[in-house]
């Protein structure tokens, strides 16, 4: 297959997680079109196919924290956190004033099984794409790039208490999308009813 | 004595707040306590274990040949 062909192949692939993480299309095109430069200068390793993927999600990682590097300080962090989307904060929903939950919450059961299914990592995909923008990039940039607090503070100019805070609404949004839309869903069984 | 009592929005915050940071130790302490007495904190607790195992998971898949490679996101 032609070098051409092998790029075109991985394009949708890449540029759907540069999306997700970025948050922004010019950007995710751009650190895609950098990622096949700088892919393109070691024309060899397209030789080895089985791990070409692997290899250029590695360079689109960094290609996308030079980005978040350049860019992240023009996005505001919390302007659209908990305003224009009408979400009410999760807390008030899930615990009463005294500090218990309101419901139990669900047993989501044995995991193993829902964690081998391709459709629960498109519900995960889906759910992180739904997190308001600066809390998902916050979020794929701790568990997507694996940057430590500390880096995302100084690559964002945020103190770490305003971190956390993100990284705790990202968390609590997370978890009750993957409880409406899988735990609690019919798309968990693939037997099971439509 | 250290204060020891935790409310359930409390240790779900400690537990949420653990995937990114470390915690005290009277917070790990009182955490454990209020775990073994209640029993809606340690489902949430397992509910956030697997997504930490899903995001590990899903890094990998991120990374290689992926299964969750094709197809349209299903709408939310």
């Amino acid at each position: 297959m032609s070098i051409q062909n092998q790029l075109a192949e991985h394009h949708a692939y890449l540029l759907r997680f540069a999306r997700l993480q970025l948050r922004n299309d010019t950007w995710a095109e751009d650190a895609v079109s950098e990622t096949f430069l700088a892919a393109l200068a070691k024309p060899q390793s397209f030789a080895n196919r089985s791990q070409l993927k692997t290899w250029l999600v590695g360079i689109l990682k960094h290609k996308i924290i030079d980005l978040l590097r350049q860019r992240g300080r023009e996005v505001p962090l919390s302007e659209d956190d908990e305003g224009g989307d009408g979400t009410v904060e999760i807390d008030t929903l899930m615990f009463r004033a005294d500090g218990h939950f309101s419901a139990l919450p669900a047993d989501w059961g044995n995991p193993e099984q829902d964690l081998n299914s391709r459709q629960f990592f498109r519900v995960l995909e889906a759910c992180t794409d739904k997190l308001p923008a600066a809390q998902g990039r916050i979020f794929l940039m701790r568990e997507w790039l694996e940057l430590s607090v500390e880096d995302i503070c100084k690559e964002l100019n945020v103190t770490s208490t305003n971190l956390y805070v993100q990284l705790h609404r990202a968390r609590m949004r997370l978890r009750e999308c993957l409880e409406l839309n899988w735990f609690a869903s019919s798309q968990r069984s693939p037997s099971g009813p439509p | 004595m250290i204060p020891l009592r935790r409310t359930c929005q409390e240790v779900a915050a400690l537990l949420v707040a653990r995937e990114d940071r470390a915690l005290g130790v009277a917070d790990r302490v009182a955490m454990r306590l209020h775990l073994l007495a209640c029993q809606a904190c340690p489902r949430f607790e397992r509910q956030l274990l697997t997504m930490r195992q899903a995001m590990k998971q899903w890094r990998a898949y991120a990374g290689d040949g992926s299964p969750a490679d094709s197809g349209d996101s299903p709408h939310l």
